[in-house]
């Protein structure tokens, strides 16, 4: 039996500070051993423990797309002590890697469909995942159009800048930036997510939405999905409870009979409406 | 069924063979209290008690254990996973509540091979209940003083000898060479007695019947607040329930070597769920308190099909403010529908 509470070792090959204030690093990590890898299947939207032996482990989703070859991504923002002792990580280092967890994006069920990703704060990593994932030239074709709806604070705390830039001239993704307040460089939206995308108004025609960030954000931008006609089953989130043993095991991220860590954190708003939480 | 019988006095002297062979837990008495320890000499075991304050679970599923070990510099990061004991244990003595406990671990750890281990390699020997408690309300629940579910031996008291039922194969196993008689006529006939007897002395308990879907329909009824106000959170109903079975993991390290262990927690304390965010989706005892009494009678049956409490009546013995569990289920199952 696979011992599900054993990480296998990555090193770090490059960290870049993503945002004005350094509070979010993401960390390319490539694979020691090949067996590692290729143990390590995964799909965007599934996530993996880290560990910064001596502080502990910490859950983080793949920021990376299974289409990149030998390493792994992760987009980690400085909140506590695991997260703090990464950040304070440098290029040569390792650290330990368990995964990957969770469910995932139903990619094969997107195959064919539009897809609408709305993302906030550090929460748009799996979405940043899923895009790049879509984006890979024997992938594209399998998908219908592609939008993605991206808000931050303000400008500097916008994430994967290259990607931005990259994705900003491609024709066949529709990319709309936002941000709460802009600064003098500035040129383009200022306005909250709920807000931007109602203006946007994706069609739902044969499409799903996706939505990922804070809690306030998802809690603001539901009903304007489902104003513009994204029915529950076709409506998305991810989810984020406090992990440890990330296999359904430590009893500790379950929202009803669900754990968060193994039957999520992917769920749509179907499946949740039929668990059972606080409304707020 | 297979019924063998044991003296009494013989039991000693049972247990000394049986520790040639296996690591044997049994109930002792320790400071006017019995705790399951393992034993030297079958003369330590006690059989004259009712329950344990602490339920034997921490012998498939340690207070704390070693997930492994580690020693990591900057570009290195080695690891050693314990190696599993090789030589089977016993655990001897064991209330039925209790053995059925592990039915239900082994749907929560299942893919655990730390527990599956020690599981596979643990045969459990209970004994019945001649004098259920007051607290006690095992038959209500599935179970019952006499519940043979998840033991391999039961045993069961009849005057100045124990009847044994084989209930598996490993149980007869630990039978064969040690020449005990089967069981006659009388000692059968005097055993239903005992079991009659027993099982009519025990309270109403909780009603079961429909309690899930009332629940799921009460979760957000305003009368858990009514209900938990009294609750401290200390969390000793959870660390003394034998189904409770939530683990933190925690590194403890020494300069550049180091363990990673995992340690009992309560879903009762706040930082449990508590998210670096700051958002914390159980932030009051009621939502911890519900969560506890979710889990056990809708979350598990829905994901195991099992009732998530044994009826084993520590919780109601050991709450410092009384709460009995009972009462709380029985206040939920008797609301009207809120409309
Ligand atoms: C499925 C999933 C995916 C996730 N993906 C990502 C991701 O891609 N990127 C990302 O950045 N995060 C992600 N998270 C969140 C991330 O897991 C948490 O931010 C992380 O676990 C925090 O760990 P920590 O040890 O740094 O914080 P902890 O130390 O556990 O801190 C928790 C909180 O307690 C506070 N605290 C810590 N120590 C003290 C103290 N001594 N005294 C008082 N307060 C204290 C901290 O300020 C913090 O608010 C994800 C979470 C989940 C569940
Ligand atoms: S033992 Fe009693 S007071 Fe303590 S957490 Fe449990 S119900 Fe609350
Ligand atoms: S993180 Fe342990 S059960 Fe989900």
């Amino acid at each position: 039996m696979k011992n599900p509470y054993i990480p296998f070792p990555m090193r770090i090959d490059n960290v870049v500070i993503e945002t004005d204030d350094r509070d979010i690093k993401t960390f390319s990590l490539s694979f020691i051993h090949k067996e590692d890898e290729a143990s390590f299947a995964y799909i965007p939207g599934q996530f993996a423990e880290l560990s910064d032996f001596n502080k502990g482990e910490a859950p983080f989703g793949m920021a990376s797309s299974p289409t990149q070859k030998g390493s792994l991504e992760f987009t980690i923002a400085k909140a506590g002590v695991v997260t703090t002792a990464l950040h304070n990580r440098e290029v040569g280092e390792i650290v330990g890697v368990r995964g990957p967890l969770g469910n995932g994006f139903p990619v094969d069920t997107l195959r064919g469909k539009n897809i609408v990703m709305i993302g906030g704060g550090f929460g748009f990593s799996t979405l940043r995942a899923l895009t790049t994932f879509v984006l890979d030239e024997a992938n594209r074709p399998t998908f219908g159009d592609i939008t993605v709806i991206y808000g931050a604070r303000n400008p500097g705390q916008l994430l994967y800048k290259d990607d931005l830039e990259q994705w900003g001239k491609r024709h066949d993704l529709n990319l709309y930036l936002t941000v709460d307040s802009r600064d003098d460089e500035w040129s383009g939206r200022v306005g909250l997510i709920p807000q931007i995308t109602k203006e946007i108004a994706p069609s739902a025609e044969n499409a799903y939405i996706l939505v990922c960030g804070p809690p306030v954000m998802i809690k603001f931008t539901l009903p304007v999905t489902r104003e513009i006609g994204f029915l529950p089953e076709r409506t998305l989130l991810s989810l984020e409870m406090r992990m440890k043993c990330g296999v359904g095991m430590c009893g500790r991220c379950n929202i009803g009979s669900k754990y968060v860590c193994t039957d999520g954190p992917v769920f749509s708003c179907a499946q949740l409406s039929g668990l059972l939480f606080d409304e707020s | 069924m297979k019924t063998k019988t044991i003296k009494k006095k013989d039991i000693a002297s049972f247990l000394d063979t049986l520790l040639t062979r296996y690591e044997v837990f049994a109930p002792v008495e320790r400071d006017e209290r019995v705790v399951f320890e393992a034993i030297g000499a079958g003369s330590e075991a006690t059989l004259d008690y009712q329950n344990t304050t602490m339920p034997p679970k921490g012998i498939l599923f340690p207070q704390t254990e070693q997930l492994f070990s580690y020693r990591s510099t900057k570009d290195t990061a080695d690891i050693a996973v314990p190696s599993f004991k090789e030589k089977p244990q016993l655990i001897f003595g064991i209330r039925p509540c209790d053995a059925r406990s592990f039915l239900l671990f082994d749907h929560a750890f299942d893919g655990d091979p730390y527990y599956i281990n020690r599981r596979g390699n643990t045969l459990l020997v209970s004994i019945g209940c001649t004098h259920p408690q007051a607290p006690c309300f095992c038959t209500s629940v599935g179970g019952g003083p006499f519940s043979e579910e998840g033991s391999d031996l039961l045993l069961i008291e009849t005057g100045d000898q124990y009847l044994i039922q084989i209930v598996t194969d490993r149980g007869a196993q630990l039978l064969e060479e040690s020449g005990f008689k089967d069981a006659g006529k009388d000692a059968l006939t005097l055993a239903q007695k005992m079991i009659k007897t027993a099982e009519a002395s025990m309270g109403a308990g909780i009603e079961i019947d429909g309690l899930k879907e009332k629940l799921d329909s009460s979760f957000e009824n305003p009368i858990w607040q009514e209900l938990t106000e009294k609750c401290l959170g200390c969390g000793v109903c959870t660390y003394l329930c034998p189904t409770c079975h939530c683990f933190d993991m925690v590194d403890e390290a020494e300069g550049s070597t180091g363990e990673r262990i995992r340690i009992w927690d309560s879903c009762q304390f706040p930082l449990f769920t508590l998210q670096a965010s700051g958002v914390n989706p159980r932030p009051t005892v009621k939502e911890r308190f519900r969560q506890r009494i979710m889990h056990k009678f809708s979350y598990m049956i829905e994901s195991y099909n099992q009732i998530g409490c044994v009826g084993c009546g520590r919780c109601i013995t050991e709450c410092p403010v009384n709460l009995d569990i009972r009462q709380v289920v029985h206040t939920i199952s008797k609301l009207e529908a809120l409309s």
